[in-house]
């Protein structure tokens, strides 16, 4: 494991980082809740990420809850692109 | 400082770049074969490609003063296409030989399908049968965390390759372990919105250990940051790093996992 020399306080170097980055993700909620869209299968994702906040190691927990959790490898490549949440998740 | 750039597609970038990466410390730059945005449309395309990693980038770099060193292989995005990626890879070893070349990648997955598995377990075996190091590119965000999975177990069920000669990249919180647990390198890529910022970098590094973990840019034809790495090496100054450990993570790591291959040489 990694540890600085001299410990710098987290709180001081990054709370008005995730603080900005809270308030965007408020308000990116009342947006998509204001234009009807929280049914799409991102948000709703979004929203189950949300709950492993409460989780033992959140960052981790959050990129489990976006991902494929399968193993079985796809038949064919039909894009190239991802968008960020397993659109086969059930609801 | 000084640091090593594992990981940037230098062929997408300018001049300047260059230049603010040297006048930043930067010794040594690896680009990866990979996607350049729009598919070839046939092994003609690649062969011009291997031409500039080993020909004409290398001397574009040194007219800034930085060694260039490249990998090669046909990347996963375009590997759906059974017969161009055999063609691809049945070309590599002419170009293996070149003074510059690292080894194959960056090969791997992009959306976990049976075609891009069999291009990578070819890959694989081109690898082990000219003992080349490895980079593997792991997919993006949702089919990640799968793909890491199938590349590592597809990798460790190679009895000739040496788990400390590959370097599965672009892992984060959910991949790192399984990575670490089998012996192989990770390296942390710190590029906007899609994978890691540098705190979070850091963050793995103090979860894991600095051991086998490097740091790169993976600047490309996106929307990327060139100075990426020299960026994160000044957040974990302002975390509280002394020197040699930035030292260590940004110069000495990537210098010896690379060393594995003659061909790379720096000079500090
Ligand atoms: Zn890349």
């Amino acid at each position: 494991m990694l540890k600085p020399k001299v410990k710098q306080n987290s709180v001081d170097l990054y709370f008005m980082d995730a603080r900005s980055k809270l308030i965007d993700i408020a308000a990116f909620m009342d947006r998509v809740e204001r234009d009807g869209l929280t049914d799409d299968f991102r948000y709703r994702a979004f929203k189950d990420a949300l709950n492993q906040l409460d989780a033992d190691k959140r960052a981790e927990a959050v990129l489990r809850a976006l991902s494929d959790p399968t193993l079985e490898p796809i038949e064919a490549a039909i894009t190239k692109a991802a968008c960020g949440a397993w659109p086969e998740k059930p609801r | 400082m000084r640091y090593i750039e594992p990981h940037a597609h230098m062929v997408s970038r300018t001049t300047d770049d260059y230049l603010a990466m040297v006048v930043a410390g930067c010794k040594a730059v690896c680009e990866p074969a990979f996607w350049a945005g729009y598919d070839r449309s046939s092994v003609n395309g690649f062969y011009d490609y291997f031409r500039q990693l080993t020909d004409y980038e290398p001397k574009r770099a040194a007219m800034f003063g930085l060694p260039h060193f490249s990998w090669l292989c046909i990347n996963p995005k375009e590997a759906e296409d059974l017969v161009l990626g055999r063609e691809v890879i049945a070309m590599i070893p002419e170009f293996m030989g070149r003074e510059n070349v690292l080894g194959i990648g960056e090969i791997g997955l992009n959306k976990n399908s049976r075609n891009e598995l069999t291009i990578l377990e070819e890959h694989v075996n081109l690898a082990a049968e000219n003992n080349q190091l490895i980079l593997v590119h792991t997919p993006h965000l949702e089919d990640k965390l799968k793909g890491t999975q199938l590349i590592v177990d597809l990798i460790k069920n190679d009895s000739r390759i040496d788990p400390g000669k590959v370097l599965i990249d672009h892992v984060e919180e959910h991949t790192v372990k399984y990575v670490m647990d089998a012996g192989m390198w990770g390296g942390l890529t710190l590029y906007p919105e899609s994978k890691c910022t540098s705190p979070r970098a850091i963050d793995i590094l103090e979860s894991y250990g600095a051991d086998r973990l490097w740091m790169n840019s993976a600047c490309d034809w996106g929307v990327s940051v060139p100075l990426a790495v020299p960026y994160a090496a000044q957040e974990m100054r302002r975390r509280g790093y002394d020197d040699e450990t930035v030292d260590k993570v940004f110069f000495h790591n990537p210098v010896k996992f690379l060393s594995q291959c003659e061909n790379f040489t720096v000079r500090g």
